[in-house]
């Protein structure tokens, strides 16, 4: 059986194309070059950590599911750009990863909050620690 | 001595001053003189990823432009400036690269920096401490060392930030030899490992302490398995995620041994006979020195 080419065209929903432009936007990434080799997901070493892996993050953002930023995988992502420099299709999927975060961070959304720690590990932590971590992950 | 912008980074002036204590001393032995300009800020520990992010690159431009006076006031001979901390060198490297590629955002950057006196031009070259070695020659710094580090093998842990993304880091991304070829250098024996670019878990150590523990405890154990008797490393936070942070691997995995972590540049203080001063190994947990003794490298 064939099927007509045009029906091979992925018909999305406005809300699911204007999810997927503004991470394209906001990445300077076009996630469509994406074939699910999961090169990415296989080098991650936060996977055990993640609900999603990282190459099912990419596959919702191709067809602009929004459900991906209620995913753990971007806060676990440590940007270690493991998966950047494997990915054959030259995705830099740490912008992706970015991309999600700063949409809910940009909420005034925190992930992370000094209150939760205690004068002991303030003291102890490096200032790199610290900065990175509420960069990366606070409003 | 040849005179070279450095560019230190928070971290090096406090829990990593071992880091910065023992770079001086060993670039001084070297023939270089580390110029640090009278102020600079923090470069904001991470690179901004989002293509329409402006604000997060005004931090590290600051700090390139700080070093552009130096270079105009005559104070150092070159167009680099050195850094130290992995992460500070990939964020002040690649928002240099924004800025000299980015018209867009150039422009912005320039805009939102009016109150400085003079325009930042561009023209800074971002280099790590390692890549001023090499190009130094190697042969340079083996004539420095009065002490072989004969017999200690050492697992040089990349870990992230100084590889990677590509076209960012100072090496071959997926086979890199700077540290071997510093340690080869020194007298010592590099030992490969599976996980020497794996992350440590980098910022996630503030609120998830378990599972970079679980990361550190194979890092460790795996250079552990292929003979290493240290790791050495060149990032402040890979430093406390792998050394400070053994006591919770001890407290996860009962059979673990414990192995010391210090900067790549302790190693050559001590190879160069520069004295504890300069080795600062008082800084460093777990304590190197009972193994260093062990092997004969360092006096009781």
């Amino acid at each position: 059986m064939s099927y007509p080419r045009s029906n091979l065209i992925l018909r999305m929903d406005p809300e699911n194309k204007r999810f997927k432009d503004r991470v394209t936007e906001l990445s300077g990434e076009n996630v469509d070059l994406c074939f699910q080799c999961g090169a990415c997901s296989s080098g991650c070493p936060m996977t055990q950590e993640m609900d999603l892996l990282p190459s099912k993050i990419i596959r919702m953002v191709q067809l602009g599911l929004e459900e991906a930023l209620e995913s753990n995988t971007i806060w676990v992502c440590t940007t270690c750009f493991n998966c950047e420099v494997r990915c054959p299709r030259g995705i830099d999927i740490a912008n992706v990863m970015e991309a999600l975060r700063q949409l809910v961070l940009r909420k005034k959304y925190n992930r992370v909050s000094l209150d939760e720690l205690s004068p002991e590990e303030l003291r102890d932590l490096p200032q790199i620690a610290l900065v990175s971590n509420q960069r990366k992950l606070t409003a | 001595m040849t005179r070279l912008a450095y560019y230190p980074g928070c971290t090096l002036k406090t829990k990593a001053k071992n880091f910065e204590d023992s770079t001086l001393a060993t670039a001084e032995k070297l023939g270089i003189e580390l110029v640090e300009p009278e102020r600079w800020n923090c470069c904001g520990t991470v690179h901004s990823l989002s293509t329409d992010d402006v604000m997060h690159h005004l931090a590290p431009v600051r700090n390139l432009l700080r070093m552009e006076e130096l270079r105009d006031a005559g104070k150092v001979d070159s167009r680099q400036v050195v850094t130290l901390c992995a992460m500070c060198y990939n964020t002040l490297k690649r928002s240099n690269t924004v800025f000299n590629t980015d018209s867009d955002r150039r422009k912005k950057i320039r805009d939102n920096m009016y109150k400085e006196e003079k325009e930042y031009s561009g023209n800074v070259e971002v280099v790590h401490y390692l890549e001023t070695l090499r190009e130094m020659g190697w042969d340079k710094v083996k004539e420095a060392v009065v002490k072989p580090l004969t017999g200690l093998k050492v697992a040089p842990y990349y870990g992230c930030l100084l590889l990677r993304p590509r076209g960012t880091g100072i090496d071959d991304t997926d086979n890199p030899t700077i540290m071997e070829d510093l340690l080869e250098a020194l007298g010592a024996e590099a030992v490969g490992f599976a996980y020497s670019q794996k992350c440590c878990g980098s910022y996630n150590t503030v609120h998830m302490k378990d599972v970079v523990a679980d990361l550190a405890y194979k890092i460790l154990n795996h250079a552990a398995e292929e003979g290493a008797e240290m790791l050495i490393t060149a990032c402040p936070l890979c430093e406390y995620n792998l050394g400070p942070m053994q006591s919770e691997v001890e407290k996860k995995h009962p059979v673990f041994d414990s192995i010391p972590v210090v900067y790549f540049t302790q190693l050559m203080a001590l190879a160069f006979g520069l004295g504890e001063e300069a080795t600062a190994f008082t800084g460093n947990t777990p304590d190197p020195r009972p193994l260093l003794r062990e092997k004969g490298l360092l006096e009781e």
